[in-house]
């Protein structure tokens, strides 16, 4: 029986990294009393598999991991269950049951949403969505990617779905397959280079705000619709 | 939500943010309004090594059962944070209220190890709190310290209100009350001292006063005030099933070292191995019954959801309930997929069948603690482990197929020898040997691992040991170099790894361990000289210590390598542990003669530990 868990990250809990994240739940299914299934062998552990990383001082209200269970428990009980022993900062948003055939959520992602504002006190004279809608009309937006071994460069507009301009904040829908996943603190990145100003990492306050699949049909949907309700 | 005393730009600066945010699973939280007095509990260390204590989780617990009390935590912040809070000059806050330590009641310190002093002094001055205990203000929280280093408080005295000597889960009430009281009444703070240090376990340094021959040893220790005790007992718990225990204990969000349940079995140590400072200051051994423990077990496991739990106690095999436990406890775990952790026991033809059912044999290591090399020396500290209890444990475990053994020792034992040094290379080939000789090559899954570590031997206060002379650094390294080239002239040396502690740091730590009330003023030194951190090797500044030693006029030779005499006034003599100065002697004149005493299950040797009417094997 397998079991797809949307939650939400925010408060203190965006400063707990992604592996921690993960020790999290597990000990939280422990305390839950639900029939989790766990791995053979010496050091049994839970069958828990996580959608995508989100790196520290990132927000989100679309965070994803699948589980398997030993029996059936609807999933309304799951999430009273769960919620019951969360904590400050993570609330479990939706439990979807899934099909025997659907693929694992890691696998099947293919792109993600992310809202970015800036951060109080950082650039105050600035507005950050002014120069955006610019910024995107280029007809390319080259970007130098650091990986551990070399420095690639990038058109990173491939990569960018779809963007919105909002009040002071900057809407992106951007890849996330395994194969173009871009990180929304690089086109921040690229968009401050582009106005000619240096930029940090900790200037923007980012969200995640939904994780998607592609469907066979080619439609990218939000991953819990792969689920029943 | 709760406002956090660092802003988002800062935690998303620095190390490890989780280290200093709080509201963990079980973490307690209250309302100011609600309470009377405001506690912190500090571990001078860093969050990941704090919170992986079980004292403070006991007091934690214990405390915030009363109603009146709010107890909270607070940890060493690491570097990165420490020059953050200086530069922007954040006073140092607790976890739960985020609020700064320094609006507290009191501040208790627990004290275990001796290389945490300077950072005592860190904490103090990260939260404005005077480093002095005479400099402070009415507003200052009580620092008030514990644990076993306060069984020599000496070195750090003039930086603490109070000590609380003994086990505190039941003696804190009356302080409490005390306080209540006094801040009621309008009290001064050195009032309420004055009336607290008249309380059970209760030591308060301002009032005594230490003099010195001229030779620089202890002339006499004198108390101030009248109506104060001369002598300050530790407080100790009767009957372990008739206290609490923490049911909830706080689960972290990041990983720490001991990230799992830990049950403690019993306190106290039947050995009475002569080095061992545990093994005294907790006599005599209580033992917590079967149901207790299951019942507790059950209950931590639930409310933290820790996938780990381990017994705790000095020297579990000497449980007597054991294999009643162990049932019942491997029963439980396997139906929950939780793993047991084994520290402490002894190699024997139980405890190997309990690892085979608790452990991967292929991954796991057995340990051995011999602690010297030759039978001689074994004698001399009263380890009662023989050549024999060590080949046969290994020969069982080799046939049920562990590979990897580890062995730890002492270099710089009193009476030890170059032979005695060469013995551990020896009997760590002679173990491998064993290896060969027992396990038939076809069935050999690669060769045999030999770890024997050593550390340099520390004379600690209230052990046979505490009149040896401790060894110098040119000693420690000598003997060190003795059994790295003995391993060299092993048969099976490419079996055998040898590995050594750090000699400067053992000294520093020599000095403090039996050190007296004039070493405060060397520690403030070097802490106003930039040490802090000191038992993590890569903030230990040996030079600089040894310039605050010269600066101050102090001899670290003094402390450490000095032969000390029989009748010689220590400066923590003033305190009793239970057992007396006089079963100490007897002891040290023992191991000069390398004889053994009996372990308390075969036979009263009359510590002294029976005072207290309890003790599973104290005479009644």
């Amino acid at each position: 029986m397998k079991y797809r868990i949307k939650f939400s990250k925010y408060d203190i809990m965006i400063f707990i990294g992604h592996l921690d994240m993960m020790r999290f739940f597990q000990k939280a299914f422990r305390r839950s009393g639900l029939p989790i299934a766990y791995s053979t062998g010496f050091s049994p552990h839970q069958i828990m598999s996580f959608a995508q990383p989100l790196g520290v001082g990132v927000y989100s209200d679309g965070e994803y991991f699948d589980v398997e269970f030993e029996e059936k428990v609807e999933p309304d009980l799951i999430k009273e269950r769960l919620s019951a022993v969360m904590a400050t900062g993570v609330d479990i948003i939706n439990v979807r049951e899934l099909p025997d055939d659907a693929g694992n959520a890691m696998a099947s992602i293919a792109a993600a949403g992310y809202t970015i504002r800036l951060r109080d006190g950082h650039f105050p004279e600035l507005s950050l969505t002014e120069h955006f809608e610019a910024f995107m009309a280029q007809p390319e937006i080259l970007y130098e990617k650091e990986t551990k071994r070399s420095v690639k460069e990038l058109n990173i507009k491939d990569f960018i779905f779809e963007y919105k301009v909002m009040d002071e904040e900057i809407y992106l829908f951007l890849d996330a397959s395994s194969a173009g996943n871009l990180n929304p603190a690089f086109v921040m990145d690229a968009y401050f280079k582009w106005m000619g100003k240096e930029s940090q990492k900790l200037d923007f306050v980012i969200k995640r705000m939904e994780i998607y699949y592609r469907t066979d049909e080619g439609k990218l949907l939000p991953l819990e619709e792969a689920g029943v309700r | 939500m709760r406002k956090l005393a660092l802003s988002d730009e800062i935690l998303l600066t620095i190390d490890k943010p989780a280290r200093y945010i709080g509201q963990e699973i079980n973490a307690v939280s209250k309302n100011v309004s609600d309470v009377d007095i405001r506690f912190v509990m500090c571990f001078p260390d860093v969050y990941e090594i704090g919170m992986s204590h079980l004292g403070i989780q006991i007091l934690y617990d214990r405390l915030n059962r009363y109603d009146d009390v709010w107890c909270e935590r607070v940890y060493s912040p690491w570097m990165d944070l420490d020059e953050i809070l200086r530069k922007e000059q954040i006073p140092l806050f607790a976890l739960e209220s985020q609020d700064p330590i320094r609006d507290f009641d009191f501040l208790g310190i627990t004290l275990q190890y001796e290389m945490c002093y300077t950072n005592v002094l860190q904490i103090l001055d990260l939260s404005g709190i005077a480093l002095r205990a005479k400099d402070r203000r009415e507003s200052d929280p009580i620092v008030i310290g514990g644990g076993p280093c306060s069984y020599n408080p000496e070195p750090i005295a003039d930086f603490f209100d109070l000590f609380y000597i003994g086990e505190g889960e039941e003696g804190y009430r009356a302080l409490l009350d005390l306080y209540k009281e006094c801040k009621a009444a309008g009290l001064k703070r050195v009032d309420f001292l004055k009336k607290a240090a008249k309380l059970a376990g209760i030591y308060c340094p301002m009032f005594y006063e230490a003099h010195y021959n001229e030779d620089g040893t202890l002339k006499e220790f004198v108390c101030l005030e009248e109506g104060l005790p001369e002598r300050i007992e530790k407080t100790l718990i009767k009957d372990l099933n008739e206290v609490s225990y923490p049911k909830n204990p706080i689960v972290p969000y990041m990983r720490v070292t001991q990230d799992r349940v830990v049950l403690e079995i019993q306190r106290g140590c039947i050995r009475g191995c002569r080095f061992c400072q545990a093994g005294m200051l907790y006599r005599p051994v209580r033992e917590r019954s079967v149901d207790y423990l299951m019942d507790y077990a059950t209950t931590m496991l639930d409310a933290t959801g820790h996938e780990e739990i381990s017994l705790s106690s000095l020297s579990s095999s000497d449980y007597s309930h054991l294999p009643e436990l162990m049932d019942r406890l491997i029963d439980e775990c396997t139906k929950r997929h939780v793993n047991i952790s084994l520290p402490s026991l002894r190699i024997d033809a139980f405890s190997l069948d309990v690892m085979n059912k608790v452990q991967d044999v292929k991954k796991s290591s057995l340990t051995f603690a011999p602690e010297a090399g030759s039978q001689r020396m074994r004698n001399v500290i009263n380890k009662g482990l023989t050549v024999d209890d060590i080949m046969g444990g290994a020969k069982m475990a080799f046939s049920g197929g562990w590979n990897k053994v580890k062995l730890y020792f002492m270099l710089g034992l009193p009476f030890e020898t170059d032979e005695d040094a060469v013995a551990i290379a020896e009997l760590a080939d002679q173990i491998a040997r064993l290896y060969y000789e027992t396990v038939p090559k076809e069935e050999r899954t690669g060769k045999v691992q030999i770890t024997a570590s050593s550390s340099f031997f520390i004379p600690k206060p209230f052990t046979p040991l505490q009149w040896a002379p401790m060894g110098t650094k040119e000693d420690f390294l000598h003997k060190a170099d003795v059994v790295k080239s003995a391993v060299l002239a092993q048969l099976n040396k490419k079996s055998i790894r040898y590995m050594y502690h750090e000699a400067d740091v053992s000294v520093l730590e020599g000095v403090f361990a039996r050190g007296d009330r004039r070493l405060s003023d060397v520690i403030e030194k070097a802490y106003k000289k930039g040490c802090f951190y000191d038992a993590w090797g890569e903030y230990y500044h040996h030079d600089v210590w040894l310039s605050c030693f010269e600066e101050c006029g102090l001899d670290v030779d003094f402390y450490t390598t000095r032969v000390r005499k029989e009748d010689e006034l220590f400066p923590w003599d003033f305190i009793s542990c239970g057992v007396t100065k006089a079963f100490l002697l007897r002891e040290w004149k023992n191991a000069a003669k390398n004889q053994v005493t009996p372990n308390c299950s075969m036979a009263c040797s009359g510590c002294g530990a029976a005072c207290y009417g309890t003790g599973e094997y104290c005479p009644k």
